[in-house]
């Protein structure tokens, strides 16, 4: 028999034992420390130290690879593939967690929902996506997205007072299982043809057939249906809004955009590696989604006066911005969907910081109104704010800009005129609503109230994000580097 | 001979089974039936030679779940329910989909499929080595199968934590 757990193994797999072990640790210090203040502190503490531990074994993985010139390390017989697109995505999940992990300290005080399984949790999803960014295996991947799908469906409906959260949680536990059932039975068919679960065997299947089998376009059909739930593409994409309305603001964050980029890995893995062969099947399909996305999103977020059902409509036009990246299918395509997701993670959740911030004692802080007169109210939450939208806007100097230059200049480069050019008109009508929000921050008139105070959690994750999102725009240069490490042999 | 006769009596009991659990009226009656009917699966695995799964069956369907579905029908009050129609208009939707998967598996049976040989192949693959069925499980738990075991464990784990927090009561 062969050897069962190697050190490869071990190696490879290291960052999700430390989330797990985490994520154990602390559900059971909970159960051991005294209930107060100080303990929940020390859980948060604990989850954050957790994240250390896993950005150092991804260190270790990533100074490895960089030093062996990027090999792709296989572990568990090929169920696991370390490469450049899992660490890319690891060290996104990695930064959405930790960041999450920071603003719900006070925000959960508030709630007054307060506990460690919230930071299980929250690891546990991690977990799962780990998996999701560097499983190869149908089965690997299946569990992987289940174990982050549960976490999220308990983390949206954490705030078990409040019907809106349950609400939401139902909703978004319905449509994701709806999708998780249709992802499996395209995996199942992906199985029926290759007779293997693992994805280098299955290529072999699908490149044998062809873009033009039934069987093929089925099992694109039904993988695409489930995995544009997921990311919460158009016209797949009904949940979000509740779910994002409902949800506690510090998940929310973290769900637009790990959840988000994890479908998106998966989407990658499957897209771009067995069912690479058969691409006539799936790049009509993608092209329609990523426009009904584009248009869905823009057009409905216009109208919208709750700031997180508004950023849960742009995160759907967002999305659609994103797959058009896979639409032009060229090296530059991938750099391009590395970059927008990792630049989306740092501005999309530096504006949920905001909301958090804005959440204090009675006032829900989700209203447009509650924005109104910040500038007066607090400068530096206003100029932050001010920040992370022109980022999502796609303006220059931030990072946003260079998201969307890249995914422009991979359509450009690749001949999809057209697209480019549909997809900057519905990025100058995105301006309009995100500067809807600026205009009620700097003109509207103030609100009287306590004044906005941030927990050392949340000024550590507001002067990160704003930094990443500022600093990336500016000097994109170890964005991009990071971006490439996908796109190489 | 007897093998074919065992057949027959388990396919009976599960389709019996299967039948009358859903024209019983009587909510507690319907799962008896259910358990005769997951029973006769039961024994199905068992001619199979599926030792592990016949043993899974009886004590997770059977003994667990059953007894879960017992619980609750006995703690809900379903007096109305066993009053009210039994029907509603859907039946014709659902003869319509039994008749189009009858026709499915019949013309699949009479034909064959070509190219799911691959499949019948891995499963072909199982026969042969003097291992027992237990014995080739455990041995794919723990050699393939181990990443994707540890990771339905943390997937376990996850469900349980957040079903038992969402279900207790707010204490603050």
């Amino acid at each position: 028999m062969t050897a069962f757990y190697t050190g490869t193994d071990h190696f490879a797999v290291l960052p999700a034992l430390l989330l797990a072990l985490f994520g154990c640790a602390v559900l059971l210090f909970e159960f051991v420390l005294p209930v107060g203040m100080a303990s929940r502190r020390a859980l948060a503490a604990l989850t954050l130290a957790g994240e250390g531990f896993t950005a150092y074994s991804l260190y270790r993985q990533h100074s490895y690879l960089s030093s062996q010139g990027w090999p792709a390390l296989t572990a568990f017989q090929g169920a696991v593939t370390i490469d450049g697109l899992a660490l890319a995505f690891n060290w996104m999940f990695l930064a959405a967690a930790g960041l999450a992990a920071l603003i719900s300290y006070r925000y959960l005080e508030t709630e007054g929902e307060h506990s460690g399984e919230y930071y299980g949790l929250l690891l546990f999803a991690q977990f799962g996506m780990f998996f999701l960014a560097s499983g190869t295996d149908l089965i690997v991947q299946f569990t992987g997205l289940e174990t982050m799908a549960l976490s999220f469906y308990v983390l949206v409906g954490f705030l078990r007072g409040r019907r809106r959260s349950n609400e939401a949680a139902l909703k978004y536990f319905v449509l994701g299982v709806l999708s998780s059932g249709l992802i499996l039975y395209g995996f199942s068919v992906l199985y029926g043809i290759s007779g293997s679960t693992k994805l280098s065997a299955v290529a072999g299947a699908v490149a044998g057939r062809g873009a033009g089998d039934p069987l093929i376009w089925l099992a694109v059909a039904t993988l695409g249906a489930g995995l544009f739930f997921k990311i919460a593409a158009a016209p797949f994409h009904m949940w979000a809004p509740d779910a994002y309305d409902g949800g506690p603001t510090p998940v929310v964050a973290y769900l637009s955009v790990a959840s988000k980029a994890a479908a998106f890995v998966l989407l990658l893995r499957l897209f771009l590696g067995p069912l690479a062969a058969a691409r006539e099947a799936w790049q009509g399909l993608t092209v329609m989604v990523a426009l009904a996305s584009l248009a869905v999103g823009t057009i409905a977020a216009l109208s919208q006066d709750n700031v997180k059902r508004l950023l849960a409509y742009s995160s759907i036009a967002h999305g659609g911005y994103v797959l058009l990246g896979l639409v032009a299918g060229n090296a530059r395509g991938l750099q391009g969907i590395v970059v927008y997701l990792l630049t989306y993670v740092f501005m999309n959740t530096g504006a949920f910081l905001v909301l958090v911030l804005l959440r204090r004692g009675e006032a829900e802080g989700n209203h447009i109104d509650d924005l109104s007169g910040l500038m007066r109210r607090s400068p530096a939450a206003a100029v932050l704010m001010l920040l992370f939208l022109l980022s999502l806007g796609g303006l220059p100097p931030s990072s946003g800009f260079i998201a969307k230059y890249y995914i422009f200049l991979a359509l450009v480069e690749s001949g999809h005129y057209a697209l480019a050019a549909v997809g900057a008109i519905f990025a100058a009508a995105g301006l309009y609503y995100y500067f809807r929000l600026v205009k009620t921050m700097f003109g509207g008139r103030e609100l009287a109230g306590e004044p906005l105070a941030a927990s050392m959690g949340t000024r550590v994750a507001m002067v990160s994000t704003a930094v990443v999102t500022l600093g990336l725009g500016l000097y994109p240069e170890p964005l991009l580097q990071l971006a490439l490490l996908p796109v190489k042999p | 001979m007897i093998d074919t006769a065992l057949f027959y009596v388990f396919a009976l009991m599960t389709l019996g089974g299967g039948i009358l659990c859903i024209t019983r009226r009587n909510a507690v009656h319907a799962a008896i039936w259910l358990i005769a009917s997951l029973m006769g699966v039961a024994g199905l695995f068992l001619l199979q030679r599926a030792e592990f799964l016949f043993a899974v069956q009886i004590v997770l369907y059977i003994g667990g779940i059953m007894v879960l579905f017992l619980f609750v029908i006995m703690l809900i009050n379903l007096d109305t329910a066993a009053a009210e129609r039994q029907y509603s208009g859907q039946w014709k939707l659902a003869l319509g989909a039994v008749v189009l998967a009858g026709g499915e598996i019949a013309w699949v049976m009479a034909r064959g499929l070509p190219g799911l040989g691959a499949a019948a192949a891995v499963q072909d693959g199982g026969e042969g080595g003097s291992d027992g069925n237990v014995e080739r499980l455990a041995d794919l738990l723990f050699s393939e199968y181990l990443l994707p075991f540890e990771i339905v464990s943390i997937l376990l784990l996850a469900a349980i934590v957040g079903s038992v927090f969402l279900a207790r009561r707010r204490t603050s």
